[in-house]
This record gives structure tokens, sequence and C-alpha cells, in this order.
């Protein structure tokens, strides 16, 4: 294959990467938004692969290795299960004005390919172009962990944004260092485990997972 | 080394805690773990000051005078708050407020919340300083819900989650800064190395640097506290243990800082301008005003303290921010002074409110007839806090309000006015807590004491005079900083 076909192949799963953001943006049920996270991931390690192989960068096998089995295999079985246990699986958000978001969202898509602008003509990559679509799909998160009121979609909504980072990563410099890739991936998975012994807490204390209880430390 | 031993000793105390289980002599196990911490951090820095900056460990390391201080600092402080969560937590569990296995984990994530910390400070490698700081937030995300009460629950969910999108800010930041830095040291490892980063900053690309530096600055900025980014710090100050909030305000805070003094002298090498600075003194004046007129609303106790930390963290982030060597001099004197300081009042705090039950204001009377150590240590911790002379903090508040009225005159009624009405609120409220009627009984226990007065007379000291050879030190790490 060519080096523009790659290129397109790329360019197209970032893209699908963006849209799923919108699609988590909008999805009401928990059990939608975390295949639509494990989806994403897989958008982003599929992305990287192609970097890796195109342009003979080895180590972005490693980065994408790592995405597979923590983004798309661990954690989402991790989610399944917590929510099996706390018996919410059937829970549905009501979502504040689902067009606004939407619209808001826009938005930020452009005013994130305007901030990336100057920064991808610097860049040698060839895969500068997608920096905003990273940066894009970084800002949408931050929106969605702004619009939730519920636990478990705003960490979804923070490892989305991880997800968007590390796009970032790939697409301005062929990745991170390793160490410091394996340095975050670590973080972000104890970061899991560490919120998945809290929600037991959440929900022993408030019988519920729903933020909207804890409201009472504020400034008044 | 001594450096192996000052990373090995806690993330091995670590797991000894974690595998001792509920032990009854876990607490003097924690308090032995940190002593020797702090006798490794001795000796490190005794070898620096001899011998001047130096690489270690293939140049995964660096350790010059800046951040050996701050190694010093905080293995000093984290020892005392060791020796002080000893009885405290003793207190605590016969209060019922903690299970032995709760405790473990106290222990255990305390030692490994140093090791986070200490790894921030010595390592070179930008990209590890990032995981190291999330690390450090991690380790202290499960104290501060130790007591699982609704509001502790929430204050760290809050904390986890704002820390946590603030830091991602700091990712990005650091993406940024090794994509400028590639260009010119090309890729792998090497290209975050700070020191390397350092000899070329002069040619890093300053658009993208200055972009770097505001994702950089808005999420370590977080995590220092600074206005507006600081709603969780009173809340997990307030609800988390008293160790556990002596430590957070005591030296995450200046962790945080140290890591964008690291990135300021690389944005201002690279620019040649003083927008870094100049965006620093903003934050750091916002917080100081923010925090001095949030004091006086206040009724719990900790929280005050923790909002007083906020506007004195505001106040070494202008320092810094104005920059030059006198400017970054009193900048390092009042992190030490303010880590010092108020880890010393949390102590007598924590004591405080196990005597009286509570930590509401109110509820707080008469402490110099019940408990008068607890009542003397509550006292002068406050007066120190609020920079009366003699203590240190007045010589360090001194000399960044005169060099302040020189350099950005505007900026000193700002100052002013917040300083005063901070010690107006403060003083106002400590002063019936301490003097006032009571019939409240005295503590039944034997409080840990000894570290409020080994940290006050220290501040004590430092103000009325610094010895030559740590004037020098203070010197030569206020030089790196651009002085």
């Amino acid at each position: 294959m060519s080096q523009s076909l790659y290129l397109q192949v790329v360019n197209l799963l970032s893209a699908l990467l963006l849209l799923i953001a919108f699609a988590m943006l909008s999805q009401r049920r928990v059990v939608g938004l975390i295949t639509l996270f494990a989806w994403q991931g897989l958008a982003l390690a599929l992305s990287t692969t192609i970097v890796a192989y195109s342009t003979g960068q080895h180590h972005l096998y490693y980065s994408a290795a790592l995405t597979v089995g923590l983004k798309v295999i661990a954690m989402p079985w991790f989610f399944f299960r917590l929510i099996r246990q706390l018996d919410a699986h059937r829970e549905v958000e009501t979502l504040f004005n689902v067009p606004t978001t939407m619209l808001v969202g826009i938005v930020l898509v452009v005013f994130a390919f305007n901030l990336a602008q100057p920064i991808s003509q610097m860049s040698g990559t060839v895969t500068r172009s997608i920096l905003g679509i990273a940066m894009a799909s970084v800002l949408l998160s931050f929106l969605m962990m702004i619009t939730r009121t519920k636990a478990i979609p705003q960490v979804i909504g923070f490892l989305a944004m991880e997800n968007g980072l590390f796009l970032a990563a790939t697409s301005a410099t062929y990745g991170m260092p390793l160490v410091v890739e394996l340095g975050v991936a670590l973080d972000v998975l104890v970061g899991v485990l560490i919120l998945g012994i809290f929600f037991f807490h959440i929900r022993e204390t408030f019988d519920s997972l729903d933020l909207k209880h804890m409201e009472s430390l504020k400034e008044r | 080394m001594e450096f192996y031993w000052l990373l090995g000793i806690p993330l091995v105390g670590s797991l000894m805690l974690a595998a001792m289980g509920s032990h009854r002599r876990a607490p003097e196990v924690n308090a032995a773990f940190s002593f020797a911490t702090f006798l490794a951090a001795a000796w490190l820095t005794a070898r620096i000051v001899a011998e001047g900056p130096r690489v270690v460990g293939a140049a995964w390391f660096f350790i010059d005078s800046f951040n050996v201080f701050l190694v010093a600092l905080t293995a000093f402080v984290a020892f005392t708050t060791a020796l002080f969560s000893r009885p405290y937590m003793r207190i605590e569990q016969e209060h019922g407020k903690l299970t032995p296995q709760r405790l473990r984990m106290f222990h255990a994530s305390y030692q490994l919340f140093i090791f986070a910390m200490l790894l921030a400070l010595t390592t070179n490698n930008m990209g590890i300083l990032w995981v190291a700081m999330e690390g450090a937030t991690l380790a202290t995300v499960l104290l501060v819900s130790l007591y699982r009460t609704p509001a502790s629950l929430e204050a760290a969910w809050k904390y986890f989650i704002l820390c946590g999108v603030g830091i991602a800010q700091a990712l990005f930041g650091t993406i940024l800064l090794y994509f400028a830095a590639e260009k010119l040291l090309g890729e792998g490892g090497m290209a975050l190395s700070w020191v390397h980063l350092n000899e070329v900053k002069t040619d890093l690309d300053p658009v993208v640097l200055q972009l770097a530096f505001v994702f950089l600055l808005v999420g370590y900025g977080t995590k220092v506290g600074l206005a507006p980014l600081h709603n969780w710090l009173p809340d997990a100050h307030a609800e988390g243990p008293t160790p556990v909030s002596a430590v957070l305000s005591g030296l995450l805070l200046n962790v945080a800082l140290y890591a964008v003094m690291r990135c300021k002298v690389l944005v201002d090498g690279a620019l040649g301008t003083e927008l870094a600075g100049n965006l620093m003194m903003g934050f750091g004046l916002l917080s100081v005003v923010v925090a001095a007129f949030l004091i006086k609303r206040q009724t719990d106790v900790k929280r005050m303290f923790a909002y007083s930390s906020i506007e004195h963290m505001g106040l070494v982030t202008f320092a810094f921010g104005m920059g030059g060597a006198v400017a970054s001099f009193a900048g390092l004197l009042h992190m030490t002074m303010h880590s010092l300081t108020k880890s010393a009042i949390f102590f007598a705090v924590g004591h405080a409110t196990q005597s009286a039950g509570t930590q509401v204001m109110d509820g707080i009377r008469g402490l110099i007839k019940t408990n008068p150590t607890i009542g003397w240590g509550l006292m002068l911790g406050t007066l120190a806090i609020l920079g009366m002379p003699p203590f240190g903090v007045f010589a360090s508040e001194f000399l960044i309000i005169t060099t302040a009225m020189h350099e950005h005159p505007w900026a000193t009624p700002f100052l002013l006015t917040a300083l005063g009405v901070a010690f107006a609120a403060i003083f106002g409220r400590v002063q019936p807590m301490v003097f006032g009627e009571t019939e409240l009984k005295r503590l039944p226990y034997q409080p840990a004491l000894a570290p409020v007065f080994i940290h006050l007379v220290l501040v004590l000291m430092l103000g009325l005079f610094i010895p030559p050879y740590l004037a020098d030190w203070y010197r030569q790490a206020a030089q790196l900083l651009g002085g």
C-alpha cells in the first residue's frame, strides 16, 4: 500500500474516534457508554498500529498493545463487572438538553481545529493533520464530564480524555517516550482500580452513584 | 548511593506496612521508616551542598540545590508528621473513627505518598515528573476519604476528579514540550530530560512553549491550589485525617509548585519575555485575594487554615513570578516557613478538635485552660503564620512585599489588604478558641506536641538568624530559578 492510503486510513480512524466522542456525549445508558468507550480505544489502537507500520516507529506497537490491553479489554471488562456488582447496569441518565450540548460540542471542535493549526504546521510528522481531531476529542470529553451527574459516566469521560491525549501524542510526535507512556498507563490503571473501590464506598454511604447527593461541601 | 536509599526506603516501607497488616507496632514502624528517609535525605543534602549539582542513575535523576532543599524539607516534615500521627491515629481509633484495616491503609499509602513526592522532586524527566505527581494524588485519594463519612467521600471524589482533569492538562503541556524538544534533541526519553532541555532552552520553539506553559501552569496549578482552580483544596484538607491535611498542605502543594518552576525556567529561556512570570503573578495575586476574603466566612477550623494555605501558596507563586534574585530567595524562604508553620498548626488543631469533639470553631473554646500546651501551640503557630515578627514568616513576607513595592507597586495595595483581612479574620477566630470560657474537659490522652514545638522553634530561629550556609544554599537555588 502507498503512504497516502495509510494516511487516509489513519485519518478515517481518527475521525471515527471523534464521532464516538460525540456519541458518548448523547449516550444515556451506562452499558452503551462503556461499549462506546471500548470502541474508541480500539479506533485509537488501530490508528496507532497503522502509524507504527507505515513510519517504522516500533515503540508505537507497544503503545497500541497497551491501549488494546487496558482500554479495550481490561477496563471495559472491569466496568461491566463493577456495574453488575453495583446493580447499576440498567441505569439511565436524564441528560440536560442534548441538542444544545451537541451544538456546544461543534463549537468546541471548530475552536480545537483553530488552536491546533499553528502547531500542526510546524510538525514534521505525516499524521499532523489529526492533531486538531485529537484536541477536539479532548475538549468533547471535558464537556461530557461537565454535563454528567453520575459517577461512572464522569470517569469514562475522564478516560476518554486520556484517549484524546494519546492521539495527540501520536499525531504530533509519534508518541511519547516509552517509559513515560508506561508510567501514564500505570497511573491510569491504578486510578481506575482505586475508583472501583471508591464506587463501593460511595454506594454504601449514599445508596446511589448519583453525584447529586454530593453537593454539601460548598461555600455559602 | 544515598540517593537510592532516599527513594528505596519509603517504597520498601510502604510494601512492608501493607504486608504487616494491622500490627500493633505499625505506627512505630511508619515513624522509623520516615526517620530513615530523613537521614538519607540529610546525607544526600550534605553531599550536594558540598559537591554541587549532579546527575544520578544514567541521567534519570538530577539533583541540584533547588530540589535538594525541597527533598530535605519533604523528608523532615514527613518524619515529624509520622511522629505526630502515631498517637493521633491511636486516639482516633479509640474514638471509633477508624478500624485497624483502615489504619493499615493509612500507613502504606503514607509511605507511598512520600515516595511519589520524592520521585517527583528528583526525577530528571518531565514525563516521569507528571507520572509521579499523579501518583501522589492517587496515593492520597483514599486517605482523604479514610473516615468514610459522606462529606469525606465527597471531598475525595472532588479531589480525584478536579486534580485528574488538571493533571490531564499538564500531560497535554508535557506532550507539547516533547513536541518542541524532539526537534532539537531527537526522539526517545532524553528529549524530556530537564538537564538537556535546560541546555537548549533558548532554541526551543517559543510559540509551542508558550502554549505548553499555559497548559502546564493550569494543570500543576490546580494541584498548587491556585484560584480559581482551588475548589478541591479546602474540602480535602478539612475532611481528611489531620496528618494527611498536614502533609497535603505542607508538602504536596510545594511539590506541585516545584513542577511549575521547572517548566518556567525552560519557558523563560525559550521566550525571552516576562510572559510566564506575569501569568504566575496574576494567578498568585488572585489566590491571595480570593483566599483572604474566603477565610472570613469559614466556620470549620481546618477549612479556615486550608484557605490560609491557598493564600500563602499564592504569595509564593507571586514571588516566583516576579523573578529576580531577591524575590526568588524570598519565595523559597516562604515555602519553607509555610511548610513548617502550617503543619505545626495542623498538628495542634488536630488535638484541639479531638479534645472538643468537633471541627466547628464555635465548639472549640478555652484551650489554654483545658489543654495548655495545645492552646499555646495553636496560638504561637497562628501568630507565626500571620507573619508576626520575630517568626520567619515575617522575614519572608517582608522581603516579598518590599520587592513588590519596588518592582510592581500596583500589586502592593492588593497584597497588604489581603494580608490585613486574613490577619483580622484568623486572629479573631483563634483568640476565643484559645482563651475563651469553656466547660470542655481535658483530652484524656497524651498528645504528641513535640513536632509542633520543633517546627515553631525552627521557624523562630530562622526568623531571627539564617545561618550563612543556609542563606548561601537558598541563594544558589534562587540563582537556578533565573535570579
